[in-house]
């Protein structure tokens, strides 16, 4: 994990200069992430960095064939005029003791240029398997949940489509 | 864009029953640039986010969040917590800059 950084932080030292890297993002040869300066430690860069929605659900969940449980809730508005503050509201229903709790809640928008949004590890002691944020939508999309219990079943939301006026990518 | 970076803030009731829900808004300022977008010059804008949200009830873990670019600028953030014993809650913030906040606030359970 350590050496792999450091060379792409030499990498981007020696070319931001000159705009290389920008031209070789567009072409398409480096991947986006080699902007990142240091990352947190535990923060789980492979999840975050994969592309696609199965990629980035095998990174983070482990699997990408989750059921759809009524259990799952995530609300989220249907137009979004601001695709740069989405706001989305998760809840999962869970009795939170120590024997069955939700332990990690998974949340992912289908099309964007890095499809997991954010991961979220629960513990007994939130009561309720709750959160409210916002994110930005590159455009038009699906916004989804996957939740995993502290036994490991796996259950996902119904996909919930947002339709996006004008995209979050400018911030 | 840049310089307004921190400034934490947590909302929560001061006091509640033993075993009651109580709803927690924080809110802290940060660009969360994704390091995809480019200035009006035509630079790339870096990516300066926060990556982690760590938050304890009494030192004890209750929340961990791990985030991405995909997080709105100057992230609001709500949670839930079971009020069992009068504590202290604790928010701290991380991002792949370096840049490090935190903010508490106490609860009194009756």
């Amino acid at each position: 994990m350590m050496s792999k950084p450091i060379e792409r932080r030499q990498f981007l030292g020696a070319s931001l200069a000159t705009g290389a890297v920008a031209t070789a993002a567009g072409l398409g040869l480096i991947k986006p992430q080699l902007a990142f300066a240091d990352n947190v430690a535990g923060w789980p860069e492979k999840a975050f960095d994969a592309k696609l929605l199965k990629e980035a659900m095998s990174d983070s969940v482990g699997k990408t064939d989750i059921p759809v449980s009524a259990k799952v809730k995530l609300t989220a508005p249907t137009i979004a005029e601001n695709g740069g503050a989405v706001p989305v509201t998760i809840e999962v229903d869970s009795p939170m003791t120590a024997d069955d709790y939700i332990a990690a809640v998974y949340l992912f928008v289908d099309h964007n240029p890095t499809p997991l949004a954010s991961q979220f590890t629960f513990t007994p002691a939130a009561g309720k398997a709750y959160i409210q944020q916002r994110i930005k939508m590159a455009k038009t999309d699906n916004v989804r949940v996957v939740a995993k219990t502290n036994k490991g079943v796996l259950m996902a939301s119904a996909p919930r489509e947002v339709k996006v006026t004008i995209g979050g990518c400018g911030g | 864009m840049a310089g307004n970076v921190g400034n934490p803030m947590i909302r929560m009731a001061s006091s509640a029953k033993k075993g009651e829900i109580v709803e927690i808004r924080s809110l802290i300022m940060n660009p969360m640039t994704t390091g995809l977008t480019k200035d009006k010059a035509g630079k790339v804008i870096p990516a300066h986010f926060i990556q982690t949200v760590t938050v304890t009830f009494d030192n004890k873990p209750l929340l961990d969040i791990d985030w991405s670019t995909a997080v709105s600028a100057n992230p609001y953030l709500a949670f839930k917590l079971r009020a069992e014993s009068s504590g202290t809650l604790k928010i701290v913030w991380k991002d792949n800059t370096g840049g490090n906040w935190s903010a508490d606030s106490k609860l009194t359970v009756a």
